[in-house]
């Protein structure tokens, strides 16, 4: 079996010269995906980059439309019980699995159970952690069989949640929810997912993969809304380099990419006008603040810490793409959070006057030319993280502050962060997994394992906790404001600046509509022919 | 010369062994895992992942695991691609890199010794010259450079060559990387040749020849050119370890499917089983070529043979 593996490997490799004949034709669309997949098993994968494939050979009961709101994917109908704890779906008549099978849903149990199971070890099972009992089922300490997922028939399909999950159907695009062909699984097991034996219930069908290089999907006649699919086959390119992609964009061989160099974007506004997308995305850059090292506990260097960093260069001039700066620690555009983002009153004084303020309540704290305060901060290396590391430790540099620049691989830095080992500050950058505040508050919390610099205050805890049970979203919304405003104003944190998501798309290319999750499903674009 | 080649392979299997051992050591003494990642695993999750792949294990009993698996050919899992096993991985990629190398290498040989024996003739007139800059430039420009630069001339701005890909076999497709390979190894060996070559050409048994009014042509061809390519088959060998280690930069820059993005990638990510299957593909691929150049060399000067 093994031999035969890295024989087919092989003769893949040889038959790769002679069989593909890759002449782009029209309807082909070719994307610049970023990474290599590490898998193309929707309990497997991680990165977005997976999640623009995966996601358009897979659909859940809930998809993305052309703007990544949530609507209806394989339901053709949903019910909530009135205290919210229950959701019912009826699975389409006509959603069916590439290779003519009906999608059932035993399916959709079936591939729930294998995502929570914790021999699968799933990156993001947690964002099912709303099912019912799925946390205990995840960590091994309940059976499989407890989960709250009910088949009532072969198209009915029933959950019963913790608590009432607001986000609970955008939970469901996410590619954690996706049904895997049972029938499949359970005859290949791990070889599933291999190119010859793939089934999927999306809009495309993956028919190869040539590590390092590309995968390639062409639509799916058995999708049930593939009347409306116009792109006819997908190209997704794997490769690190952002700059040779960029230049392959100028080649004319890429149609998408779905990132770009930050110091091309002038080039790229000057000789291709409107094909740069730059738009806010739901995430946050920041540095955490060790509340363990005890000159930092002081809520006042914190403070005056914070106000000493100009933002406000920080998007525009360091990085040149004009990222917003943040004040505040839920992203502007959050659904069920219908709020200004926050800002602490100091945002309106002249940067000068701020910087005087923030020397006087170091001074005040005792520090001194004479007597430093000495902090590390760290980074992952990179360059604009160094850039910016750089210039804000400048801008530290007159409050008294000694900063030691220190950077390592970003396996060697998280696993510093999460140790709490930094002797100052380090930088952090969460992408939000589900379109709801609580999801970024959370890292705040005091007993979650992502909370590096180690906040602990009961109140802001507790808020949390009591949020999970309030029905009334305004009122949620309330309590979690609330929540964030005690966070944010005791300095918990430096929110540096909101994320961008940056796409470069070909003028060819219709649909593509900018949005905060920075989903842009192949079905829904379209190329014009010339 | 049987027994000569023998002796060098058997001194190859220790050394080997050595650089696998080392980089088992190298890459386990690294701070950081290959499950260490902005959102850390819960504890119970770790812990089967950790047993999934044997990391749990006392190290030399990973180490006496990882080394009976590859005395049977098998290199284990890859952590970060669940997909594929090293081995199937490599043996998609290893085909790729291997062909590009030794064209680039071949043709980098051949071209650098032409080009050392015409500047060696027409010492100090034009193709001397010529010469003299095409090496500046290959030496000079460094390999992501000189690929980022072809790039934007011939592949954006004139729209010659593609600029990159691999949609299966394709000379076009390959122009370039070939180019940006070959180019500073055929620089180093053109000037290697050029100096030996004029070395060879004022000694007195080529003198000898010439009074003897045998024609240039033959004089080069039978007499010359032999004791001439001494030093570059010399070099040869570290001269393929400096154009392998390019192929890196070049599959990168040019997108294309090879094993040199795993060797950097799988590093940084602390893939344990892709580094060792990479690195140890890339030591048997540098020991055997040093071995034929040895054996070259043992053909070209007998001396060696019995030193």
């Amino acid at each position: 079996m093994y031999l035969k593996n890295v024989l087919k490997g092989g003769v893949l490799a040889g038959l790769m010269a002679v069989a593909m004949t890759g002449t782009a034709s029209a309807e082909t669309l070719h994307m610049f995906n970023g990474g290599e997949p590490a898998s193309l098993d929707p309990h497997r994968v991680s990165g977005d980059w997976e999640n623009r494939i995966v996601g358009d050979y897979l659909e859940g009961l809930m998809t993305e439309d052309s703007g990544a709101e949530p609507i209806l994917g394989q339901a053709e109908s949903y019910e909530v019980s009135e205290d919210g704890l229950t959701y019912t779906f009826t699975i389409r008549e006509d959603a069916v699995w590439s290779d003519g099978e009906p999608v059932t849903a035993q399916d959709f149990e079936y591939a729930f159970k294998r995502l929570l199971s914790p021999e699968m070890a799933a990156d993001y099972a947690y964002l099912q952690y709303p099912i019912k009992n799925a946390e205990a089922i995840n960590a091994g300490e309940m059976d499989v069989d407890e989960l709250g997922i009910e088949v009532i028939d072969d198209k009915t399909i029933a959950f019963t949640l913790e608590a009432p999950t607001p986000f609970f159907l955008d939970a469901l695009t996410h590619y954690t929810a996706y049904p895997v062909p049972m029938h499949v699984v359970e005859e290949f097991g791990e070889d599933w997912i291999q190119p010859e034996n793939i089934v999927g219930n999306g809009a495309y069908t993956i028919t190869e993969w040539v590590p390092n290089s590309h995968i390639k999907s062409v639509k799916s006649e058995t999708f049930h809304d593939a009347e409306n699919v116009d792109i006819e086959e997908v190209m997704y390119y794997s490769m690190d380099d952002i700059s040779a992609a960029l230049q392959r964009y100028r080649a004319g061989e890429f149609d998408i990419l779905t990132d770009f160099p930050t110091d091309q974007y002038q080039l790229l506004q000057d000789q291709y006008p409107g094909e740069a997308h730059v738009a806010p995305f739901l995430g946050l850059y920041y540095y955490v603040i060790n509340h363990n090292k005890e000159e930092l506990a002081d809520p006042t260097v914190r403070e005056a810490m914070s106000m000493a960093i100009n933002r406000e260069v920080i998007g525009p001039d360091i990085l040149g793409t004009g990222e917003l700066p943040a004040y505040g620690w839920v992203p502007p555009g959050t659904a069920n959070y219908d709020f200004e983002e926050y800002q602490p009153e100091w945002v309106s004084m002249e940067y000068g006057e701020r910087v005087a303020q923030a020397i006087q309540m170091m001074e005040e704290a005792g520090y001194s030319a004479d007597n430093p305060l000495n902090l590390q901060l760290k980074y992952n290396t990179n360059e604009n993280h160094q850039r910016i590391a750089v210039a804000i430790a400048a801008m530290w540099e007159p409050l008294h502050i000694n900063v030691e620049l220190f950077n390592s691989e970003v396996a060697v830095h998280y696993d510093a962060l999460q140790n709490n080992d930094f002797d100052g500050v380090g930088r952090a950058g969460w992408l939000m997994d589900y379109n709801d505040p609580i999801n970024m508050l959370e890292l705040l919390r005091s007993d979650i394992i992502y909370n590096y610099g180690r906040y602990n205050n009961a109140e802001f805890d507790e808020l949390l906790r009591s949020s999970a049970t309030i029905l009334d979203m305004e009122e949620r919304a309330e309590v979690l404001r609330e929540a964030e405003e005690i966070a944010m104003g005791e300095t918990a944190a430096f929110p540096i600046y909101y994320y961008v998501s940056k796409n470069v798309v070909s003028p060819d290319i219709e649909g593509f509509e900018d949005n905060a999750k920075d989903i842009h499903r192949t079905r829904w674009l379209s190329m014009s022919e010339d | 010369m049987i027994n000569y080649v023998l002796r060098r392979i058997l001194a190859a299997l220790p050394i080997a062994f050595i650089a696998i051992t080392l980089c088992f050591i190298v890459m386990r003494a690294a701070p950081g895992g290959p499950f260490d990642r902005e959102r850390p695993l819960p504890p119970a999750v770790m812990q089967n992942v950790l047993a999934h792949y044997n990391l749990d294990k006392p190290l030399w009993e990973q180490y006496w695991i990882y080394v009976s698996g590859v005395l049977q050919g098998d290199f284990g899992p890859s952590m970060t691609s669940y997909d594929f096993s090293v081995s199937q991985l490599l043996a998609i990629g290893l085909p790729f890199t291997l062909m590009l190398g030794m064209i680039a290498f071949v043709l980098a040989t051949a071209v650098g010794i032409i080009a050392g024996i015409i500047a060696a003739v027409k010492q100090n007139q034009w193709p001397d010259y010529i010469l003299v800059f095409a090496v500046m430039i290959g030496v000079i420009i460094p390999n992501f450079l000189m690929a980022a630069l072809l790039q934007l001339g011939i592949g954006v701005h004139l729209g010659w060559l593609p600029a990159g890909g691999w949609p299966g076999f394709s000379i076009p497709h390959l122009i370039m990387p070939v180019l940006v390979l070959s180019w500073p190894h055929a620089a180093r060996i053109s000037r290697l040749m050029r100096g030996s070559m004029i070395e060879v050409l004022g000694t007195n048994y080529i003198r000898t020849a010439k009074s003897k009014g045998i024609g240039e042509r033959l004089i080069l061809a039978r007499h010359a050119v032999k004791p001439a390519l001494i030093p570059v088959v010399s070099y040869l060998g570290p001269g393929l370890s400096y154009l392998l280690t390019g192929s890196l930069v070049v599959e990168q820059v040019f997108g294309l499917p090879g094993i040199g993005r795993y060797f950097i990638n799988a590093a940084l990510n602390r893939d344990y089983g892709l580094v060792l299957g990479t690195t140890i593909f890339y030591v048997i691929l540098i020991l055997i070529l040093n071995l034929l150049v040895d054996i070259v060399y043992a053909w070209i000067d007998p001396k060696v043979r019995y030193r």
